[in-house]
C-alpha cells in the first residue's frame, strides 16, 4: 500500500505550500497533491476602494515577484478607463518589467533553487585547481574562476561548516543521492552562489532607479509612470546601462555556462521525462512592444496555446475561455456550476478540514486553490511555456538559443519536457531579455530625443470592466476588475502559480505540479530531494495562488488570498 | 560609495558630557560581558570574504554611529557591538506576509555592510532562504529555540491571523496554526522585532475588511500575555538599516532603545518625511505639482503634496537613507509618500492620489508634533495647516504662473 509523505513547509519559496504525496514500495510517487497553507484575503480588501489604488495594494501580494502585480493591475484599470499610455510610459514600464525578471531568474536560480542540484558540503573537498579547468571546459573566459578565487571559496566554506554554526544550510539533504556533480563543479556552483548574492543587489537598482524602491516600487500611475526626472537624465540612464553590463557578465560567463553543466551532469533525467508534467503550454505575450489594447499588441515573446505538444499549431488565446474549477477546491458555486469566467467569479467557501492525522483529505476538496483552466484544459504557464509556444510559433531568437542549448549537450528537442528543462528554460530567457534591454533604453533616448516628453495620458474616470494579461517572472498573470460607481466593485486576480499548482478539477485532470511529480522515484522518501527539484522548477509563488475565504462564511464575489 | 560619505549630523539633541560619560559606561560594560578580547571573530572572516578592510569597516561604523543618533565617541563601541552581534541567534519567522522585507534585506547594502552583518548574525531559521525543508526544517526551529532559549532574537514578518482559531495560516506535518507557532517562538526570545509594516501593525491583512483577523505582532502579544519586549519596525518594505541599527542598539545597550508611541525606535523614525525631504524648499516656496499631466512641475521636481504625498504625516528616515544602496526613494522618483511606516496607512493615508486634506477628520487641534504626540486621528490637523499653506502659496503661483506663461507656452498634459 501507498504510503504518503508530507513536505510541509516547502522552504526556498515565497509563501507557504505543502505537499503531500503517495509513494509505493520502490519509492515512485503515484499520485501527487499540492495545497495552499495561509490567507490574506487581498481581493476582498479591494472592493469599494479607488480603482487608482488597486495596483498599490495588489503589489503588496508578493514580495518576490513584486512590480508585475503593479502593472498588471495599474493596465487593468487603464483598460477599464480606456486609457492608452504614452511611448515613453510604456518604455519605463518595460525597462522595470525586464529588470525585475531577469532579477528574479537569477536569484531564483541560485538562492532558491540551486541547492536542489549542487551540495555545498561536497564542494568542501574540491580540488581548486582542478575546479579551474573544469570551469573553461564550459566558458573560454568563466567568470572569477582563478585557483586562488576558488581556494578561498572552499577555505571559507570549511571554515563556514567547522564553526558548527550552519545557519540556512543547515538541515539539509546534503550527500542525497539525486546529487550528481562532482565536487569541483559543486565549488563553482557555490562560489557563483556567493557571486550571485552580490551581483543582486546590483540587479535590483536597476528596478529602483525609474521605481523609487525594489521591492515595491512606487512610480506608477494610472494613465502613465512618475519617474520623469529620472527617464529623462542620462546619468540615470548610464546607470541602468552600466549596471545590465555587470549583470549581462555574470549571465553569460556564470548563469549560462552552468547550465550546460547541469545539462550535461542531469541529462538522463531530463530524457527520462523527470517532472515532465503537463502537455499543454500557454503564453499571454511577454514584454508588450506597443500601447495597443491587448488583442492588438505585439510581444517580444508572442502568445498562443500549444495543446499536446504540437508544435505545429499554436493556438490563439482567447480571454473569454479562461475559467475556474472548484471542484476540489474549499469552495462552491451556486447552482451547481463548475466552472466560472473571472468576470462572473464567486467564493463561496466550503473548509472541510484535514484528516484526523493532519493530512489532506485527498479524495474530496483539499485546497485553497483555485483551477484555472483554459477552454477546459489543464496547462503549464512561465519560462519553459512561453519559449515553447515562441518556438512553435517559428521566433527566430528562443529557436537560436534552445537548438543552440540542446546541440551543445547533445540531446533532442524532447529534453525541454522535464523539471531541468524547466529550469533551463529560465536562463535561456534571462539571456534573450537581458540581451535586449538595450534596445528598449535606444528606444526611450531616442523618442525622447525627438522631443516626446509625454509620460501621462490624462483621463477621466468611469465605470466599467478591465482587465490585463501579461506575463511575469513565473508565469501568466490575470487581472479583472469591475468598477461601479467610480469605485471597485469586484477584483479578481488569476496568478501563474495558482495554473500550475492548482488541485484537480472536475473531470479528475491534474494541475501541472501535481502531474510533474507523479511517476518520480524518490532514492530516499525521508528526504525527498527530487520533490523539492521539481517543485522548485516552477518557482512557487504561493502569496499570490491562494484564493480568500471569508471567515464568517459570508458569500463572497471572488477572492484572492495571500499566503 | 556611500561608505565613505560624510557623517549625517545627529537628529538627537546634544547630549550633555556627563550624560554621554554615563551611556559610554554603559556600553562598554554591556560589550565586556558579551565580547571576550581578541578572539578572532566571524566578522572579520566576513569582512575578509567580500575583501573588504578594518578600515572600511570603520567608515561604516561612523556613519552608523551617526544614523543612530549618538556622538562621535560611540564609534569604536559601535563596531564592537557589530562584532559582539555576530553571535547573536536569530530566527525570522514569516506569517501572513509577502517575503517582501526578506527580499529587501536580500538587496540593500547600504552602506555596504548592513548585508555582510546580517551574513554573518547566526541566521538560524530562515524558511526563504535555508536550505533544509519540511520536517527537517521545523527541527531546525524546535532545536534553535531549545539551544537559545531566552538568548535568540525573534524577527517576524507579517501579520497573525486570529480569525477561526488560527486556520488561516498552517504550516508544518500537523498543520500548526501561526497563532500557536508564535506563542512558541516569542515566548522564549530575548527581544522580538517585527519587521515590517504588517508584522509591527497588521498592515495590509488588516485593511479593512480585515477578512481574517489579521493583528501586529505586539497586539497579538499583549493579548496573550507575552512579556517579551517588541520593537516595531515598520515601512513596505523595511529597510536594512533600520533593523541592522536596532540590533547594534539592542547589543550597545543592552536594552530596548527609546521608542516612540507606536514602538519605533525614535533613531529611525523620530523625524518627519516632510522635514527631511528633498523637495521641502519647493513646499515652503509654494512650489506644487498640480496635477499628472503638470509635466513641467514634475520635471523641475516640484513640492508632491496636492499630488497626495503623505509625507508630512509619516515618519521615517526612508528620505535619508533611501532604499538599493541610496539609488532612490519614492518622493526621488515623483510619487508622494504613501506614509507606509503608519499604522493602518492602507485606510486612513487612501486614496493614495489625494492630499489627506481632501479626506474628512475630526481631530483635536493641535500644533505641529513629533508622533509621541500626533495619533493617527490628529492628522487632519496637520492636515489643515498644510492645506491652509497649500492654498495660500497658490495665489502667489498662480501670479508666477501667469507671468511664465506671458513668455513661454504651457505644454499641453
Amino acid at each position: 500500500m501507498a504510503e504518503r509523505i508530507v513536505v510541509d513547509p516547502i522552504t526556498r519559496i515565497e509563501g507557504h505550500l505543502r505537499i503531500e504525496a503517495a509513494v509505493d514500495a520502490q519509492g515512485v510517487i503515484s499520485q501527487a497533491y499540492s495545497s495552499g497553507t495561509a490567507f490574506r484575503g487581498i481581493e476582498l480588501i479591494m472592493r469599494g476602494r479607488d480603482p487608482r489604488d488597486l495596483g498599490m495594494f495588489t503589489q503588496r501580494i508578493c514580495g518576490v515577484c513584486t512590480y508585475q502585480h503593479y502593472e498588471v493591475s495599474t493596465e487593468a484599470v487603464e483598460h477599464a478607463y480606456g486609457v492608452r499610455v504614452p511611448p515613453n510610459a510604456r518604455l519605463v514600464r518595460n525597462l522595470m518589467w525586464t529588470a525585475q525578471v531577469v532579477y528574479d531568474h537569477v536569484v531564483h536560480f541560485y538562492h532558491l533553487h540551486g541547492m536542489d542540484w549542487f551540495d555545498i558540503v561536497s564542494a568542501l573537498g574540491a580540488n581548486p585547481a582542478r575546479a579551474v579547468r573544469v570551469a573553461h571546459e564550459y566558458h573560454a573566459n568563466p567568470y572569477n574562476a582563478s585557483e586562488s578565487h576558488y581556494g578561498l571559496v572552499a577555505q571559507r566554506l570549511t571554515r563556514f561548516v567547522q564553526s558548527g554554526q550552519l545557519g540556512p544550510f543547515a538541515g539539509a539533504y546534503w550527500g542525497h543521492p539525486a546529487y550528481k556533480l562532482t565536487p569541483e563543479e559543486n565549488l563553482i556552483m557555490a562560489s557563483h552562489y556567493l557571486d550571485a548574492l552580490a551581483l543582486q543587489r546590483v540587479m535590483s537598482q536597476m528596478l529602483a532607479i525609474f521605481g523609487a524602491k525594489s521591492p515595491h516600487p512606487q512610480s506608477l500611475i494610472v494613465g502613465g509612470v512618475t519617474s520623469v526626472r529620472d527617464a529623462l537624465s542620462a546619468e540615470r540612464i548610464g546607470q541602468y546601462l552600466f549596471m545590465l553590463k555587470q549583470a549581462q557578465d555574470f549571465i553569460d560567463r556564470a548563469y549560462l555556462p552552468d547550465l550546460v553543466m547541469m545539462g550535461t551532469r542531469y541529462k538522463d533525467e531530463a530524457l527520462r521525462g523527470d517532472g515532465a508534467g503537463l502537455s499543454n503550454y500557454m503564453s499571454v505575450g511577454a514584454l508588450p512592444l506597443d500601447e495597443e489594447p491587448w488583442e492588438n499588441q505585439h510581444f517580444f515573446l508572442p502568445k498562443g496555446l500549444v495543446v499536446n505538444r504540437d508544435l505545429t499549431r499554436v493556438l490563439p488565446i482567447d480571454p473569454q475561455k479562461i475559467t475556474e474549477e472548484v471542484a476540489r477546491s474549499y469552495y462552491t458555486y451556486e447552482g451547481d456550476q463548475t466552472a466560472l469566467h473571472p468576470f462572473e467569479g464567486q467564493t463561496n467557501p466550503q473548509y472541510t478540514g484535514l484528516e484526523p492525522d493532519g493530512k489532506l483529505k485527498v479524495d474530496g476538496k483539499y485546497s485553497w486553490l483555485k483551477s484555472p483552466r483554459y477552454d477546459g484544459l489543464n496547462v503549464e504557464v512561465g519560462p519553459l511555456a512561453r519559449l515553447i509556444v515562441a518556438y512553435a510559433a517559428g521566433n527566430e531568437a528562443s529557436k537560436r538559443i534552445m537548438d543552440g542549448y540542446t546541440a551543445r549537450i547533445g540531446v533532442p528537442f524532447r529534453f525541454w519536457y522535464s523539471t531541468l528543462g524547466r529550469t533551463v528554460a529560465r536562463g535561456m530567457e534571462t539571456k534573450l531579455l537581458a540581451d535586449y534591454m538595450p534596445t528598449l533604453v535606444n528606444e526611450l533616448v531616442a523618442n525622447v530625443s525627438k522631443g516626446d516628453e509625454r509620460f501621462f495620458t490624462s483621463y477621466s474616470p468611469k465605470d466599467g470592466d478591465g482587465f490585463r494579461m501579461s506575463e511575469v517572472p513565473r508565469g501568466t498573470l490575470s487581472h479583472w476588475v469591475r468598477v461601479k460607481n467610480g469605485r471597485i466593485e469586484n477584483f479578481q486576480a488569476v496568478v501563474p502559480s495558482t495554473w500550475n499548482a492548482s488541485p484537480r478539477d472536475a473531470k479528475g485532470q491534474v494541475g501541472a505540479y501535481e502531474a510533474s511529480l507523479a511517476g518520480q522515484r524518490l532514492a530516499d522518501p525521508e528526504k525527498p530531494l527530487e520533490i523539492l527539484r521539481t517543485v522548485h522548477s516552477f518557482d512557487p509563488c504561493l502569496a499570490c495562488a491562494v484564493h480568500l475565504l471569508d471567515p464568517k462564511g459570508n458569500p463572497l464575489a471572488h477572492l484572492k488570498i495571500k499566503v | 560609495m556611500s561608505s565613505y560619505e560624510e557623517p549625517k549630523p545627529s537628529k538627537l539633541q546634544p547630549l550633555h558630557p556627563a550624560q554621554e560619560a554615563l551611556l559610554l559606561a554603559e556600553a562598554d560594560r554591556n560589550l565586556a560581558a558579551l565580547l571576550p578580547p581578541q578572539q578572532e571573530s566571524r566578522l572579520n572572516r566576513a569582512l575578509d570574504k567580500h575583501g573588504l578592510t578594518r578600515r572600511d569597516f570603520i567608515a561604516w561604523a561612523t556613519v552608523m554611529t551617526a544614523t543612530l543618533g549618538l556622538p562621535p565617541a560611540f564609534t569604536g563601541r559601535v563596531a564592537r557591538a557589530a562584532e559582539a552581534a555576530t553571535r547573536l541567534p536569530i530566527i525570522w519567522q514569516e506569517l501572513q506576509s509577502c517575503t517582501g522585507n526578506s527580499m529587501a534585506l536580500l538587496r540593500t547594502a547600504n552602506p555596504g555592510l548592513d548585508n555582510i552583518i546580517l551574513e554573518v548574525l547566526s541566521l538560524e531559521y530562515h524558511p526563504a532562504l535555508m536550505a533544509a525543508a519540511g520536517d527537517q526544517a521545523k527541527a531546525v526551529l524546535a532545536g534553535s529555540i531549545e539551544k537559545h532559549r531566552g538568548q535568540y532574537i525573534a524577527i517576524f514578518e507579517g501579520s497573525v491571523p486570529v480569525g477561526q482559531r488560527g486556520i488561516f495560516m498552517t504550516s508544518g506535518s500537523k498543520g500548526e496554526p501561526s497563532t500557536d507557532l508564535v506563542r512558541r517562538i516569542a515566548r522564549d526570545a530575548k527581544y522580538v522585532l517585527s519587521a515590517g509594516t504588517c508584522a509591527a501593525y497588521g498592515g495590509i491583512p488588516k485593511a479593512g475588511p480585515n477578512p481574517t483577523e489579521a493583528m501586529g505582532i505586539k497586539e497579538f502579544l499583549r493579548d496573550n500575555n507575552i512579556r517579551t519586549p517588541v520593537i516595531n519596525l515598520p515601512a513596505c518594505p523595511v529597510g536594512a538599516t533600520n533593523i541592522v541599527g536596532t540590533i547594534l542598539e539592542l547589543v550597545l545597550f543592552g536594552r530596548v532603545p527609546q521608542l516612540d508611541a507606536f514602538d519605533r525606535p525614535v533613531w529611525a523614525y523620530g523625524t518627519r518625511i516632510h522635514d527631511k525631504c528633498e523637495r521641502r524648499g519647493n513646499f515652503d516656496a509654494g512650489e506644487f505639482v498640480q496635477s499628472w499631466a503638470d509635466i513641467s512641475s514634475l520635471k523641475k521636481g516640484f513640492c508632491l503634496y496636492k499630488v497626495g504625498c503623505k509625507g508630512p504625516f509619516t515618519y521615517n528616515n526612508c528620505g535619508v537613507v533611501r532604499y538599493n544602496q541610496g539609488t532612490s526613494w519614492p518622493i526621488q522618483a515623483g510619487h508622494g509618500c504613501v506614509g507606509c511606516s503608519e499604522p493602518n496607512f492602507w485606510d486612513t493615508m487612501t486614496p493614495f492620489h489625494q492630499p489627506v486634506a481632501a479626506r474628512v477628520f475630526s481631530p483635536p487641534v493641535l500644533s505641529d508634533s513629533t508622533a509621541d504626540r500626533v495619533g493617527l486621528w490628529t492628522m487632519g490637523a496637520v492636515a489643515v495647516g498644510i492645506a491652509a499653506h497649500a492654498v495660500g502659496t497658490m495665489v502667489r503661483s498662480a501670479l508666477e504662473d501667469r507671468k511664465a506663461s506671458k513668455t513661454s507656452p504651457e505644454p499641453k498634459e
